[in-house]
């Protein structure tokens, strides 16, 4: 099927590669490596992660014409780029959290299973063909199954494995149900020539709608939309805290990938249909993932809930199906990945010395470890939308393009919620700050790993605040892909 | 005279000095107090000389910068002052100076309490100064934040989570409703650009829009202003924040709402404006005559003083909906005058508290003869509030009530019960507190006021007798400035 391989096709699955080779890096390393010189496999991944970012950014750019490669298997185009990048930030960051974290930093197989997690991730953003992300999507669901139940000895975590399996298996079911329809009734499954078939007007509307509806209870599933939300909570909260960050970060963003190219590619023809399924469902998301996070006590549980608030956020974008809704949601998830990775971040250098999720335990914080309350301020000032925080200007943008698409009772509905969203954040941020601890002046040590990628998190959420241009271009160049 | 960069400078250099002294050594209050005082000594003289350099006969708009920020957008880094915001820029240089000023005693968390109130204060400078919507709405929740640690942290215990949890509820609220109207605005009118000054002279929104809107924007906005009925987020903020954020807080942060519902309500929706002003003077008719008759049953010295401003925010807000020459100058002046008056009184009140231990009115008395220049500095600003010739509270009133006889004579005849009312609070409170016998319990624990106090009371005082005496000195900016203003309104 392929005549030749050109440059530009390798190119184009550079960081796929690179991953690749990494991978196989970890597994002989993992196999000739002395018990007590374990902690090098975490240094490995980070470095060959930082490697893969800086070779994609360089090498691996689009032109700006979006390019059908690998007889139409991935598509070349600015969307998949910037995700790619969102990927592996977040998996560097992961990488960098799980440093000195019992037991799982000193296993090869779980940085073999976050890797492999995310070069199905990267392959998600870029597929051009409806097998193809379905493949993608596996690749990048099965590890993840695997690293959220990770602690065998932990019930909890166990737990949370076993129910982000039966759900996800049976949501990518349902999925495949969808994409199974669109191959029946179009004889494609090229995404882009499905757009070509459904045009023809051959195509009965209640089908298209039914695997509209199909595929997007799939990919709801995936970013944790109401009412499909309800694993999120157990999982976030059982499974290893930098697999929660990974989870709520790059897992999210790969779903609204594949969320938006496929439904801005493959469905014009019912776009106020779908619209309006993606508009409740966002109103339902930031609703109830709002109005649940009020009453947590887990700071785990606390920011699961607020992940499904903010997939509700970013689905505005996608709701408004305009080229601004398209590049909101993609200046929204690069905010949102560093955010998100500061606050949990944060979170795991707590647990190591305090031993506790509870919000209760993060009284006196401040007092403690008053940069790493900093850290914790700002990431939750971001989540909450407050400049000079890059939040701030994402949640402009979401907003702004419900109300570029007449989505007026969204937009309302959204910055109602940002106010509940609001309030619970300083919540938390009153606990560190006003509440007493008899803790309060025994130091909290943080491990140089880490402070480093709160830094690099902390600045990067503070930047993408203040200096658009060059970020909000990206988003505009990833929009223009899919119109 | 034009000088470079000055209205940046005056913007960024607190909230720069702020993240600097989150990396001092916090064992070492005394140089961090001093580096706070010298940035905001600094910050006052930069916006004095904005305030004297400004030519009334001028453009409308001075000190102009402009940088693209995202041209996708039509976003700009657009500032620049004019008659009615220079006034206020000066304000928010005495406020923090003099607030910096009498903050000595705070020891717990010293750098962290400096360096949120100077991010505030970057937000505040901010938005007086800011001439592009969407840099107003960034610099606006800056603002609006910080309040909430720093009444959370450094406030009076009893009440300081929930007073700060519903101020900053209440605000943000308010500037997340303005700002879906805005969007609405950029997007309706087909400019691409968030620039208000554009805004304002190209584009003529259709009526119905503006009729639609100008709520959003203007309730998103006075909501800060403290309009009633939503205004109860004020006394207890207050109440709850530490002297020099109360100071700051009604002194300046008040003034923000009012005067951002000015220039992206009234400015931009100027027909909007003219449709419901007549039921929303109403409401600036109770917070005025309801916020005095609170203010007297008060017996804390500092909840009065909380419902009297929102008693004299009320008078802005009307100023602004009567749309006359008159209402507006008045206005302006009167945020001003306020703006001093109140942080002047707050400061007094925290002397006495730091010292007495206690707000109640009825607890205290004699105290003229312990700190007599707290006590004079109390009664000018006293004065001030009730309006008396010669202070600068006359100069501001006088024309609000001249504008509003014009609209709505009877709206002007119930809203001078006020002034009554706020005489007897006033000189009640007075005489109750700074003179009469000291109580036997504070015998022994109250000593005179430190010099730097006197010299932070003498400041606020001097610019009260200042404008009374020579209105001069303020009111022909003032009036340039209402005067472009009126010119976009079409003398509506």
């Amino acid at each position: 099927m392929i005549g030749s391989i050109s440059s530009e096709m390798i190119l184009a699955i550079l960081p796929e590669i690179v991953l690749l080779a990494l991978v196989a890096v970890i597994f002989v390393v993992d196999l000739v490596v002395s018990d007590e010189r374990r902690g090098m496999l975490a240094t490995i991944t980070a470095v060959g992660l930082l490697l893969t970012l800086v070779l994609t950014a360089l090498f691996s750019r689009p032109g700006p014409e979006a390019v059908l490669l690998w007889g139409g298997m991935l598509r070349h185009d600015w969307l998949a780029f910037i995700f790619k990048i969102i990927f592996l930030v977040g998996a560097l960051l992961t990488t960098i959290f799980t440093i000195g974290w019992e037991p799982i930093w000193r296993k090869g197989e779980f940085y073999v299973l976050l890797l492999t997690s995310t070069i199905g991730m990267t392959l998600v953003g870029a597929s051009g063909d409806l097998i193809m992300l379905f493949l993608a999507i596996e690749t990048t669901s099965i590890p993840l199954y695997v690293m959220a139940g990770f602690l065998t000895r932990d019930d909890k975590s166990n737990e949370a494995g076993f129910k982000y399996l039966l759900f996800g298996a049976m949501m990518t079911a349902v999925m495949l149900y969808g994409f199974s329809l669109l191959y029946g009734f179009t004889g494609t499954t090229n995404i882009y020539e499905l757009t070509t078939a459904i045009g023809a007007g051959e195509i009965p509307a209640a089908v298209l709608v039914g695997a509209a509806v199909l595929v997007l209870i799939g990919f709801g599933f995936k970013v944790a939309m109401a009412p499909l939300h309800f694993w999120a909570p157990d999982v976030y909260e059982g499974a290893p805290t930098p697999v929660t960050a990974f989870l709520s970060t790059a897992s999210k963003a790969a779903g609204f990938a594949a969320l938006t190219r496929v439904m801005v590619a493959a469905f014009p023809s019912i776009t106020l249909e779908w619209t309006t399924l993606v508009a409740i469902g966002a109103a339902l998301s930031m609703t109830l993932g709002n109005l649940i996070a009020l009453s947590q006590t887990n700071i785990k549980r606390l920011l699961a809930y607020s992940s499904v608030a903010h997939a509700g956020y970013a689905l505005l974008g996608v709701a408004a199906a305009s080229e601004l809704g398209v590049a909101s949601v993609v200046y929204y998830f690069l905010v949102y990945v560093v955010t998100n990775m500061a606050a949990f971040g944060a979170i795991i250098v707590v647990y190591r010395v305090v031993g506790s999720d509870e919000i209760a335990d993060y009284a006196g914080l401040h007092r403690r470890q008053p940069l790493l309350g900093l850290v914790l301020l700002l990431a939750f000032l971001s989540l909450a939308g407050i400049p000079p925080m890059g939040g701030f200007f994402a949640k402009i943008l979401v907003f702004a393009a419900a109300v570029e698409a007449g989505l007026i009772w969204l937009a309302v509905l959204g910055v109602l919620n940002a106010i509940i969203g609001l309030y619970y954040y300083l919540i938390v941020l009153k606990v560190m700050y006003v509440g007493e601890s008899k803790d309060a002046d025994k130091p909290l040590p943080v491990l140089r790993p880490h402070s480093a990628g709160l830094v690099v998190s902390v600045v990067a959420l503070l930047v993408l605040g203040f200096v658009f241009g060059p970020f909000y271009q990206w988003a505009v160049s990833s929009a223009s892909a899919l119109f | 005279m034009e000088i470079p960069y000055i209205l940046s400078a005056i913007v960024f250099l607190p909230i720069l000095a702020g993240a600097a002294m989150l990396f001092f050594p916090p064992e070492r209050r005394q140089l961090i107090y001093r580096f706070a005082l010298g940035t905001a000594a600094l910050v006052f003289l930069l916006s004095l000389v904005v305030y004297i350099g400004f030519d009334i006969n001028g453009e409308q708009y001075q000190f102009i910068e402009k940088y693209d920020w995202l041209p996708a957008l039509g976003i700009s880094y657009y500032v620049g002052v004019d008659g009615i915001s220079a006034p206020l820029v000066l304000l928010t240089g005495v406020v923090i100076f003099t607030g910096v000023i009498i903050s000595q005693r705070i020891e717990d968390r010293t750098r962290e309490f400096f360096a949120f109130l100077f991010i505030l204060a970057s937000g505040v400078f901010g938005v007086f100064v800011a001439l592009d919507m969407f840099a107003l709405f960034f610099f606006y929740e800056i603002a609006v934040f910080p309040m909430y640690l720093l009444i959370a942290i450094w406030g009076w215990k009893q009440t300081r989570e929930y007073a700060a949890m519903k101020l900053t509820l209440y605000l943000f609220i308010g500037s997340v409703i303005a700002l879906v109207g805005a969007l609405a605005m950029y997007f309706q009118s087909g400019l691409g650009t968030f620039d208000m000054v554009r805004l304002a002279t190209e584009v003529s929104f259709p009526v119905e829009f503006q009729n639609l809107w100008f709520p959003f924007v203007f309730f998103g906005f006075a909501i800060l202003g403290g309009i009633f009925p939503f205004h109860n987020w004020s006394p207890d903020g207050h109440v709850a924040a530490p002297t020099a954020v109360s100071m700051f807080h009604a002194g300046v942060l008040m003034k923000l709402g009012a005067f951002a519902a000015l220039r992206v309500g009234i400015m931009l929706m100027p027909e909007g404006a003219a449709t419901h002003m007549p039921w929303i003077i109403l409401l600036t008719l109770v917070n005025v005559v309801y916020g005095a008759f609170i203010a007297m049953v008060q017996t804390d010295f500092k909840y009065m003083i909380g419902f009297s401003s929102v008693s004299h925010m009320g008078l802005v807000v009307m100023g602004f909906a009567t749309l006359t020459r008159d209402g507006f100058v008045g206005a302006s002046v009167q945020m001003v005058s306020h703006g001093v008056m109140t942080a002047l009184f707050f400061a007094v009140v925290g002397m006495v508290y730091d010292q007495a231990h206690t707000r109640e009115i009825p607890k205290l008395g004699g105290l003229v003869r312990i700190m007599p220049f707290a006590a004079v500095a109390f009664i000018i600003g006293g004065l001030v509030s009730m309006g008396m010739p010669g202070f600068s509270g006359f100069i501001a009133e006088f024309p609000i009530f001249m504008g509003v006889w014009r609209t709505y004579p009877w709206i002007a005849i119930i809203g001078v019960v006020s002034i009554v009312v706020t005489a007897a609070y006033i000189l009640r409170a007075i005489g109750k507190v700074f003179f009469g016998d000291l109580p036997a319990e504070l015998e022994g624990h109250m000593h005179d006021i430190k010099p730097s106090e006197k010299l932070a009371l003498g400041i606020l005082a001097v610019i009260l007798v200042g404008i009374g005496l020579f209105p001069g000195v303020m009111v022909p900016m003032v009036e340039s400035g209402v005067d472009a203003v009126l010119g976009l309104l079409g003398g509506a």
